[in-house]
């Protein structure tokens, strides 16, 4: 049963033994920065593969038996890349002894892996337990079934958790856990069947079965998930086989540039794939998803794109950032030292990294010798790969860098709204949310939901044609107004550097034209406009009728009024218009009174909605009768009249498309 | 809305039998809406729209850049005189700024990071802000050490403040909460005027409906939908669902009639009032990013949204289709706010930068 082994599965476990940077996948863990974070040992990802195997390969850390029918749908393809079986089980074999050194150079007898795991809370013992850990899967990959390995490498992941640290082996499991949701096709049945991680039995370690699905669920309302799986949809889009963009392989002077694609072909491909209108677009949508680790120049730390022939790769979906890294300072540093140990000029620190790994070295001085062992390790694993498999890997865990890590001047896109952080842990801790206790009691939400669909249903509504009619209707009366899209009379003052607009309107007693025409939309109009407000308030006491004017204006001022003023005001406004002997009675009908007075003497005290009826009525008043006569009056077409003279202007439509 | 009691359930055979007859109900209810709603949507919006000409083009280009801010530019605010912006941002300090001339008029540093909201009040002569620090503070604008000394704490949430807005005075104060409430606070003793309880997720935006009472305002959640409340009773008036992830914006349209939202499932909502149901989606298969404020212009004609993807898309609100999309910001753009006589744009970005376009 085990034949032909994925380039991609092969790529996957290697990227993980190799890389520093796998941490964390669960987002929530503390910020510990513990030395044994940084690094994944490898028999435990090998562990996963022989597990994977259905308990058909019961040899040692034999890579995963998936048959793929499509390995370039992983991001890495290597179409060069020969004889994969008998390179990955020299690979297999070569980083299990690299585990077993480990986890003896900790001095820590896989006997003790049970009580470590699940007592220790120190930083002290933590290491200890995830070196047993390490240990203890590493011992099952070599000596159990594979069935039996899965468990107990997820067993010791739990167990890791539980002990408050991050692990390194957290990331195993749950990277594991996430691989194959995402890519499931690429999983062959018999695999997938033997997938889901079983509880641990309690021979292996006594730790709760559930913080691995918990995990997985949390991974699922992250605040930027929405965006990656759009990303994702179309990095697979990309990556098909015929109708993706074209990779290749690019025979340069002297060596061979593996799995590249140019920028210019990108851009090609989105553009005809895309309702992106233009090629300005289409690059600032590669941008985009190089900015975000999905694609990234094979050698700039800028992640950018470029409408020309630089190369770009795809980055292995192991170091999307749907899977939650938050790697750590510590697997950061293990990185770079690792990087000054590969004698290669394309692996050199660039200034800015050289100046982080000086600051980390200042930082992790009491553990450097650890992380020193660590990017030795990996190092020495490296070397043994194919030289083009290497060059995709580095390449692909430079750009993870490049997205946690982003040169000085680039985008951190990692990071988040705070109060989409906020909400995640506010779900789950409690800020005092009333929304949080509301959300989690699933009969009060559905109750209101229903209370509020039943509300709907009683709704008196209006067809939606008549709804456009009056959107519509409000563009017409209202473009002239609309400087984005009619230029004004006098030149925009943003465009033109003149405030020649504003003085004129400050200071010039004329009152334009468009503004008086204004008046004539709606009362709301001509209140707003302390003009208008004046001249209304002149023709309505020419027409002996101020008072409904006076009363409104009072309320509405009451209103604004502060809490410890508006009794008396309230008084006030009663006596003046409502009150049976009031000097300034306003034309209100008695139910409104009525409505009033009960309020205004309320035992609650009266508050300053109370003539709120009252003044509303008065206002449809004024608005059907008065108003409707002040824009039939001689008075407004006078004032009309007056500054249409004065103003000779015509509106220049530059916006509007004749 | 009416509160039903409901029982402190225990998880048994009982509870479980009500869920799922409470679930029933609701989607009974929606499908009866949807018909309802469907007998009156006799024509699309764009449809209407036909007779009007296209927008070719809009003559819009970045005009100032304000730089000053240490971090993330999380709000601003025009000032009432047309030319003032205030900014909030994600290093602790309230920046208020001659944005004509670009030169900053004031700087406060707050006690908090994250200053997610802040607000001029309708005089012009104070400000309101608060954030990670949960509660909304005023400052007078005066000197700079007097804007420190004079500071007042007005209201305290049980979480983040998120939203802010001064109701046609300078002495209330209506903010929304990542504790899923609203607000309306009095300035001069604190005391709490109306609190609103309704929604099931943290509130991120709220705006005050520009109609002549000014008693209603909506308000836009993470549990995807968009609620109307009548101030005076603290009560849901209407209800807006159909985005399928957080609200991050809402703003009424000029006319008083309908909302446009914009949401982390990078789409635009038009919402009718008067039709009570969506009357436009303004999305895009190429736009895959989420939308953090949106603002109209002063005929309602174009809608300004801000997202994610470090851009800010022109929609046509009535046509349903795209004007043009503003390139400049470096990062995630976080709030657009078209100036109070309308003649420019101004928009905040996590690019530390604020641009105002004309």
């Amino acid at each position: 049963m085990v034949t032909m082994n994925s380039e991609a599965d092969k790529t996957q476990a290697t990227n993980a033994s190799s890389t520093a940077a796998p941490a964390k996948t669960d987002c929530s863990s503390s910020n510990s920065s513990d030395p044994l974070a940084v690094s994944i040992p490898p028999e435990l990802e090998e562990a996963r593969s022989a597990g994977g195997g259905g308990g058909g390969s019961a040899s040692t850390a034999t890579p995963s038996p998936t048959p793929l029918p499509n390995g370039s749908n992983n991001g890495v393809a290597y179409p060069e890349t020969e004889g994969s079986s008998s390179s990955s089980s020299a690979l297999a074999t070569e980083s299990s002894v690299a585990a077993v050194a480990a986890a003896t150079s900790v001095a820590n007898p896989p006997a003790t892996t049970a009580s470590a795991a699940t007592t220790s809370t120190s930083t002290g013992t933590t290491l200890g337990a995830k070196t047993t850990a390490a240990a203890a899967a590493a011992a099952a990959a070599t000596t159990t079934s594979s069935s039996s390995a899965t468990s107990s490498s997820t067993a010791a992941a739990a167990g890791s958790k539980q002990s408050g640290s991050s692990s390194g082996l957290l990331t195993v499991s749950g990277n594991h856990h996430h691989h194959h949701h995402g890519h499931s096709q690429q999983q062959s049945a018999g695999q997938s069947a033997a997938q889901p991680p079983q509880p641990p039995t309690a021979s292996a370690l006594a730790v709760p079965a559930t913080s691995h699905h918990q995990r997985g669920g949390k991974n699922e309302d992250a605040p930027n998930i929405l965006v990656y799986k759009k990303m994702e949809a179309i990095i697979e889009k990309m990556q098909a086989e015929s109708t993706g963009v074209a990779v290749r392989t690019v025979k340069a002077f002297m060596s061979k540039v593996p799995s590249v694609f140019t920028g210019a072909d990108l851009v090609a491909w989105i553009l005809k794939n895309f309702d992106v209108e233009d090629v300005t677009e289409a690059l600032h949508f590669a941008h985009l998803l190089s900015s975000h680790g999905y694609i990234f120049p094979i050698d700039d730390h800028a992640l950018t794109v470029k409408n020309d022939g630089t190369f770009y790769r795809f980055q292995t979906p192991y170091f999307w950032p749907s899977n939650c890294w938050e790697p750590e300072n510590t697997d950061y540093a293990v990185y770079l030292c690792k990087r000054t140990m590969q004698n290669k000029t394309r692996l050199e620190l660039a200034d800015y990294e050289a100046e982080n790994l000086a600051k980390l070295q200042k930082m992790f001085s009491r553990k450097w010798e650890f992380i020193f062992m660590q990017a030795e390790s990996q190092s020495k694993v490296a070397k043994k790969r194919d030289k083009l498999e290497r060059k995709v890997l580095d390449s692909q865990e430079r750009a993870f860098w490049d997205v946690h890590r982003p040169m000085p001047g680039c985008v951190n896109t990692t990071e988040i709204d705070i109060k989409k952080a906020y909400r995640r842990g506010g779900s789950s801790h409690g800020t005092g949310s009333a929304g949080a206790s509301l959300a989690k009691n699933p009969v009060e939400q559905l109750t209101r939901i229903i209370a509020l669909r039943k509300q709907k249903l009683e709704r008196r509504t209006i067809k939606v044609s008549k709804a456009a009619e009056a959107l519509v209707a409000y563009y017409d009366q209202y473009n002239e107004f609309d400087y984005f899209i009619t230029s004004p009379e006098l030149p925009n003052p943003w465009q033109t550097d003149s405030t020649e607009m504003w003085d004129t309107e400050k200071n010039s007693k004329e009152v334009p034209v468009r503004r008086v025409k204004r008046w004539a939309f709606s009362l709301r109009e001509l209140l707003n406009d302390g003009i208008g407000r004046e001249q209304f308030t002149k023709f309505l006491e020419k027409e002996y009728s101020g008072e409904n004017l006076k009363f409104w204006e009072s309320v509405q001022e009451m209103k604004a009024l502060p809490q410890s003023e508006i009794k008396e005001a309230i008084q006030k406004i009663w006596q003046e218009f409502l009150a049976p002997d009031a000097p300034c009675p306003v034309n209100v009908d008695s139910k409104s009174v009525e409505l009033a007075r009960e309020a205004v003497n309320s035992p609650s005290g009266p508050n300053r909605w109370c003539f709120d009826v009252a003044a509303s009525h008065v206002y449809h008043l004024m608005k059907s009768d008065s108003y409707s006569r002040y824009l039939r009056s001689d008075m407004y077409k006078d004032y009309l009249n007056c500054s249409r003279k004065k103003i000779k202007s015509i509106p220049n439509l530059f916006g509007v498309k004749r | 809305m009416s509160e039903a009691a409901v029982p402190a359930s225990n998880a048994n055979a009982n509870a479980s039998e009500k869920m799922a007859s409470l679930v029933r109900e609701a989607e009974n209810l929606k499908t009866k809406l949807e018909e309802e709603r469907q007998k009156l949507n006799d024509v699309n919006l764009s449809n209407i729209a036909e007779r009007l000409e296209q927008i070719a083009y809009v003559n819009i280009k970045p005009r100032k850049v304000l730089k000053g801010h240490q971090a993330k530019v999380l709000c601003t605010d025009w000032s009432p005189d047309k030319r003032h912006i205030i900014s909030s941002s994600q290093d602790g300090r309230l920046i208020i700024w001659d944005a004509f001339t670009t030169n900053k008029e004031h700087a406060v540093t707050m006690p908090t990071t994250w200053i997610m909201a802040c607000a001029y009040a309708p005089s012009g002569n104070f400000v309101a802000c608060g954030g990670l620090d949960n509660k909304v503070t005023v400052y007078p604008i005066t000197s700079d050490e007097e804007m420190a000394a004079k500071k007042r704490t007005v209201g305290t949430h049980t979480s983040y403040m998120s939203c802010c807005i001064y109701p046609n005075s300078d002495q209330q104060i209506l903010t929304g909460s990542g504790d899923s409430t609203c607000a309306l606070w009095d300035v001069e003793s604190g005391q709490l005027l109306q609190s609103f309880h309704g929604h099931s997720g943290d509130v991120m935006a709220i705006d005050l409906a520009p109609n002549e009472t000014g008693n209603t305002f909506v308000s836009g959640s993470c549990d995807r939908m968009a609620f109307i409340w009548d101030m005076r009773s603290g009560h849901v008036v209407q209800s807006f669902e159909g985005h399928q992830s957080d609200v991050n914006s809402v703003k009424f349209h000029p006319c008083g009639d309908a909302i446009a939202t914009g949401s982390d499932d990078s789409s635009c909502r038009l919402y009718d009032m008067r039709a009570d149901r969506e009357v436009a989606v303004f999305a895009k298969e190429s736009i895959i990013f989420g939308v953090n404020s949106v603002d109209f212009s002063v005929s309602g004609r174009l809608l300004f949204a801000g997202y994610n993807d470090y851009t800010v898309n022109l929609w046509d609100t009535l046509k349903s289709e795209r004007v043009c999309l503003l390139y400049g910001h470096e990062n995630k753009v976080s709030c657009v706010q078209v100036s109070p006589d309308g003649t420019a744009l101004s928009t905040g970005s996590w690019d530390y930068t604020i641009r105002v376009w004309a």
